[in-house]
C-alpha cells in the first residue's frame, strides 16, 4: 500500500507538469458525466418517473454507480491501457521487478484526471442524499458504503478481466466496453428497468445488480430484507475469479512472450 | 552460477499477407507458422564473469535473456541461476538480477531521475542506509550527480543511459543483463558506459551478460563470447581464441615510392593506389617478416603497419562461416 | 484525386485486418443499442403519451445510430493530425503539393466510411429480424429513404467539417487534449447521441435544431423514420447544406490564418 502511494505521488507529480492539459481534461471528464446527467434530467422532465422510481431516487442510484466506477477508474484503470503496456515492452520491465504484477500494473497508470468524473458523482450524491426521502439511519448509511465498496470491486474485477484478455489477444477488446463503460452508462438506472433477462444476467454473470439494484431497494425502503443490504459483499467475491483469470493470463504470457 | 541446459522454445506466429483479398480471408481464418527460436541452448557462466552474447537480429538473443530473467518459460530444458529456476520463483529471482533494455526506459518520464530511484528503492525493498551508500557510489562513478534532479525526458540519450544503468544497480544485483546498452550513444558516452561496466564487474564481482551489435563493446569488455545464430549456440570461447582462428591472415598497409610492387605466393594486393597499397599475407605460406623483406627490397618504404583482423571482421566472417 | 483513392484503399484494407475488432464492435454496438431500447421501453410503459414519437420510430432511430456509429462518432479524432501540429511536423506537409485542409478532410472521411461499411450490415440485418417493436422498420416512404441517403452523406460532411475546426484549433492552443474531450461531449449531447433530440424539452429543441450538431446524425435518422416529413425534410437538408458551407469556409479561413502564423514563425 505504501508503495502504491509512492507510485501515486510520482505519477501525480508527472501529470502536474502539464497543468493546462490536466485541468482541461478534468473539466472535460466532468462535462462528459454532466451531459449524461442532463439527458437523464430531460427524460424525467418528460416522464416524471420510471418503473415507480422517482428522479431523486434514480439520481441516488446513478451517483453510486458513477462514484464506484470513477474510483475504480482512477485507481485500477492501469488495466485499461494494458494492451499498450504489453506492446511497448513495459510489462517485461514489470516482470523483472520483485513485486506483485497486479500492484505494479495498477500503480503504473493512475488517472487523476478522472477526478472530474468523481467530483460529478460526489455532487450528485450531495444533492441526492437529502432529497431522496431516505431516512438516513445507520443501516442506510452502511448500505450506501457497502454499495460503493461492492461497486468498486466489481468494476475493478471487470478491468482486470479486460487486461487479462490482452495476454491472449489485443483484438476485439472493444467488446468488454459493454460491461465497463456500459455498466457505468446503463447502471445509472436501477437494473430492473431493463427487464427480467437483463437483471438475471447482471446478477449471476456480471454481478453489477448486486451492488446496485438490490441494496438500492433496501436503501429506498422498497424491501426490509436485510440480506439485500449485504449483497454488495458478493461483488467483492467476484474479484476472485477475475484474479484467477489474470494468473492464467500471466502463465500464457510467460509461455509465449507476447 | 548460471547454467542453461538444452533450452528449447518455439513460437507460433500468425501469417499476415498483403492485399485486400488476403485481408478479407483473414477475417475468417488465419494461418499460423511455427518458429523455433531456441534449439538446445546450453551454456554455463561463473560468478563474476563478463560474457558477450552476440548474434544477428532474430537469432534468439532476447528470447534467451527473457528466459534467464524469468519473463519467459521455455518449452523444455533446464535453467538454474543462483540456485533458482527463474520462471518458477520469479519474485525471489528478480531481486538478484538487474536488467537494462537499451531501447526502453525504466525511468518515470516526467519526474526527476532521483525520484525514480527513490521509488525503485521501495520496489526492491532496499534499506535506507545501503541505498544512500550505493546511490552515492553510483552517481560518482557514472558522473550523474548533476543530472539526477532533472526530469528524465529532458536528458540526452547518453545521460539517460547512465541513469538507466544506475537504476538497475540500486539493489546491488548479482547478475546484470545488458541488452544493447550502448545503442545510439556518442563516442564519449560509450566509453563512459564501458568503463563503468568494467568497474562494476571488477569491484562488485557482478556477473555481466551483454548483448550488443557493437563489436567495440565486446572488444573493450568481454573475455568470453557466446555466438548464437538461428537459435543455436555456434561458438563459446574467448575473444583470443576467436582471434587465433582468424589470425592466419594479416593485413599490411604500405606507403612507398618507386615501381609497383610485384607479389609472390602468399601475398595478395587488396587495395592499390599510387604510392599506397594494402596487402593480405597468408602466414601459413609466408611469415610476415619475410613479406616485409620482400616489399622493402622492391621499393622505398616510407611507412608500414601490420594489422590483425578486427573483431568486427571476425564476426562477419563467423556469420559467413555458419551461414547465418 | 487518384492519390486520395489509393489512400482510401490502403485504409480500407488496413481496417479489415482487425477482424476480431470488427466482430467485437458489432457485438458491442448491438448490446448497446439493445440496452438503450430497453431503457426507453421502461419509460414508454410509464407514459406512452409523453413519448414524442412512436416506439417503432425510436427503434429505427437507435438501430441506425448503432449501425452508422462510425460515421458520426464524436470521439474519433486522428492522433497523427494532432501530433503533426503540436510537434511542428506540419512544416513538412506544407512542402507537399496537396491542400492540407482537403487532405485531412479526406483522411477523416476514409476512416469513418471504412469502419461504417464493415459494421453496418451485420447490425442492420440482425436488427430487421428482432421482435416487434424493437426491430428496425423500413423507411417511412420511398421519398424518406432517398432523402435519408442524401441527408446522411451531408451529415457526415457536417461532422467532418466540424471536427476539422477542432484539429485547426490545435494551431492556437497547442494542446489538443482538453478541447478534444470538451468537443466530444458537446457534440455527442447536442447531436442527439445520448437521447434523440425530440426527447429534449420543447423550448430547447427549437434552439438545438438549428445548431450544427443537429445536422449530423439527427436529421438523416429522423427523415428515415418519418418523424420529419414533407417540408421538414427540405428545411432539414437546407440547414445541413448551409452548415457544410459555413463550416468549410470558416475552417479554411482559420487554417489559412494558422498556416500564415506557422510560416512566419518558421514552424
Amino acid at each position: 500500500m505504501r508503495l502504491y502511494l509512492k507510485y501515486a505521488s510520482i505519477i501525480l507529480r508527472g501529470q502536474m507538469q502539464y497543468k493546462v492539459s490536466f485541468v482541461m481534461s478534468s473539466i472535460g471528464q466532468f462535462l462528459v458525466a454532466f451531459t449524461t446527467f442532463l439527458a437523464m434530467y430531460f427524460m424525467f422532465n418528460r416522464f416524471n418517473s420510471v418503473n415507480g422510481f422517482t428522479f431523486s431516487e434514480v439520481l441516488l442510484c446513478f451517483a453510486v454507480t458513477l462514484a464506484a466506477f470513477s474510483l475504480a477508474e482512477c485507481f485500477v484503470r492501469g488495466f485499461d491501457t494494458f494492451s499498450g503496456i504489453i506492446s511497448n515492452g513495459e510489462f517485461d520491465r514489470i516482470m523483472v521487478r520483485p513485486r506483485n504484477e497486479i500492484l505494479q500494473v495498477l500503480a503504473s497508470r493512475i488517472e487523476f484526471t478522472r477526478i472530474g468524473r468523481l467530483l460529478q458523482a460526489v455532487l450528485m450524491l450531495i444533492y441526492a442524499v437529502p432529497t431522496s426521502q431516505v431516512v438516513w439511519s445507520s443501516d442506510k448509511i452502511a448500505t450506501l458504503v457497502l454499495m460503493l465498496i461492492g461497486g468498486f470491486c466489481v468494476f475493478s474485477g471487470l478491468f482486470i478481466i479486460y487486461a487479462s484478455i490482452c495476454f491472449f489477444t489485443i483484438e476485439g477488446l472493444e467488446f468488454m466496453n459493454i460491461f465497463t463503460d456500459g455498466g457505468r452508462e446503463f447502471g445509472k438506472y436501477p437494473i430492473s428497468i431493463y427487464g427480467e433477462g437483463v437483471l438475471k444476467f447482471l446478477t449471476y454473470v456480471v454481478p453489477i445488480a448486486l451492488f446496485q439494484y438490490y441494496p438500492f431497494l433496501y436503501l429506498i425502503g422498497r424491501t426490509d430484507n436485510v440480506v439485500y443490504m449485504f449483497l454488495p459483499l458478493v461483488g467483492v467475491i467476484f474479484l476472485i475469479p477475475c484474479l484467477a483469470f489474470w494468473e492464467i493470463g500471466i502463465r500464457h504470457y510467460k509461455s509465449t512472450g507476447s | 552460477m548460471i547454467e542453461l541446459r538444452d533450452i528449447c522454445k518455439t513460437f507460433k506466429v500468425a501469417k499476415r499477407n498483403a492485399g485486400l483479398g488476403e485481408a478479407v480471408k483473414a477475417l475468417f481464418r488465419r494461418e499460423y507458422s511455427e518458429i523455433r527460436a531456441l534449439k538446445n541452448v546450453s551454456f554455463k557462466i561463473d560468478e563474476g564473469e563478463m560474457v558477450g552474447y552476440i548474434g544477428p537480429n532474430g537469432a534468439g538473443k532476447s528470447s534467451t535473456i527473457k528466459i534467464m530473467s524469468g519473463i519467459l518459460t521455455p518449452d523444455s530444458g533446464e535453467c538454474v541461476i543462483n540456485g533458482r529456476v527463474p520462471w518458477k520463483e520469479r519474485i525471489e529471482h528478480v531481486k538478484e538480477i538487474g536488467v537494462v533494455f537499451g531501447q526502453r526506459s525504466q525511468l518515470w518520464w516526467d519526474v526527476p531521475v532521483v525520484d525514480s530511484f527513490e521509488l525503485l528503492k521501495d520496489i526492491y525493498r532496499v534499506d535506507e542506509l545501503s541505498f544512500r551508500k550505493n546511490l552515492n557510489e553510483l552517481t560518482e562513478l557514472l558522473d550523474i550527480g548533476e543530472i539526477i534532479r532533472t526530469p528524465a525526458r529532458q536528458l540526452s540519450l547518453g545521460q539517460r543511459m547512465r541513469c538507466e544503468i544506475a537504476a538497475s544497480l540500486l539493489h546491488n544485483p548479482r547478475v546484470l543483463f545488458l541488452d544493447e546498452p550502448t545503442i545510439g550513444l556518442d563516442a564519449v558516452s560509450k566509453i563512459a558506459v564501458r568503463n563503468f561496466i568494467r568497474t562494476i564487474n571488477k569491484e562488485r564481482c557482478t556477473t555481466v551478460i551483454l548483448t550488443t551489435h557493437d563489436m567495440q563493446d565486446i572488444e573493450a569488455l568481454t573475455e568470453r563470447i557466446l555466438l548464437i545464430g538461428k537459435g543455436k549456440i555456434l561458438l563459446d570461447g574467448t575473444l583470443n581464441e576467436l582471434k587465433k582462428r582468424n589470425s592466419t591472415y594479416k593485413t599490411l598497409v604500405v606507403d612507398y615510392t618507386g615501381e609497383r610492387i610485384k607479389t609472390v605466393s602468399g601475398l595478395r594486393v587488396t587495395k592499390d593506389l599510387d604510392g599506397h597499397v594494402e596487402l593480405v599475407v597468408d602466414t601459413t605460406l609466408l611469415p610476415v617478416s619475410q613479406a616485409i623483406a620482400i616489399i622493402s627490397s622492391q621499393v622505398d618504404v616510407s611507412d608500414i603497419s601490420v594489422m590483425g583482423a578486427t573483431a568486427e571482421e571476425m564476426v562477419v566472417s563467423l556469420y559467413k562461416e555458419f551461414e547465418i | 484525386m487518384r492519390k486520395y483513392l489509393t489512400f482510401f484503399k490502403i485504409r480500407f484494407a488496413n481496417g479489415l485486418q482487425y477482424r476480431a475488432a470488427a466482430w467485437a464492435g458489432v457485438a458491442t454496438q448491438f448490446a448497446w443499442g439493445g440496452m438503450t431500447l430497453l431503457m426507453f421501453w421502461a419509460f414508454y410503459q410509464n407514459g406512452k403519451n409523453s413519448f414524442p414519437m412512436t416506439f417503432p420510430e425510436l427503434s429505427s432511430y437507435i438501430w441506425l445510430q448503432q449501425a452508422f456509429l462510425a460515421l458520426f462518432m464524436a470521439w474519433y479524432f486522428d492522433n497523427d493530425i494532432f501530433s503533426s501540429v503540436t510537434s511542428g511536423n506540419i512544416a513538412y506537409e506544407l512542402c507537399r503539393p496537396v491542400d492540407i485542409y482537403a487532405m485531412w478532410f479526406i483522411k477523416n472521411l476514409a476512416v469513418r466510411i471504412s469502419r461504417a461499411v464493415l459494421r453496418c450490415m451485420p447490425i442492420l440485418i440482425v436488427a430487421i429480424f428482432l421482435p416487434k417493436p424493437f426491430n428496425i422498420s423500413p423507411p417511412a416512404s420511398v421519398i424518406s429513404g432517398l432523402f435519408f441517403l442524401v441527408s446522411m452523406a451531408l451529415g457526415l460532411l457536417v461532422m467532418v467539417a466540424f471536427s476539422m475546426l477542432i484539429y485547426i484549433s490545435t494551431f492556437y492552443t497547442l494542446s489538443p487534449l482538453g478541447i478534444r474531450i470538451l468537443a466530444t461531449s458537446v457534440i455527442e449531447f447536442f447531436a442527439g447521441g445520448i437521447i434523440p433530440i425530440p426527447f429534449f424539452p420543447e423550448k430547447l429543441q427549437t434552439v438545438v435544431q438549428i445548431l450544427p450538431f443537429a445536422s449530423m446524425q439527427n436529421t438523416p435518422f429522423l427523415i428515415y423514420n418519418g418523424y420529419m416529413g414533407g417540408s421538414q425534410i427540405f428545411w432539414g437538408i437546407l440547414i445541413q447544406a448551409c452548415w457544410i458551407l459555413g463550416l468549410v469556409v470558416l475552417g479554411k479561413i482559420l487554417m489559412q490564418m494558422a498556416l500564415k502564423k506557422v510560416v512566419v514563425q518558421g514552424g
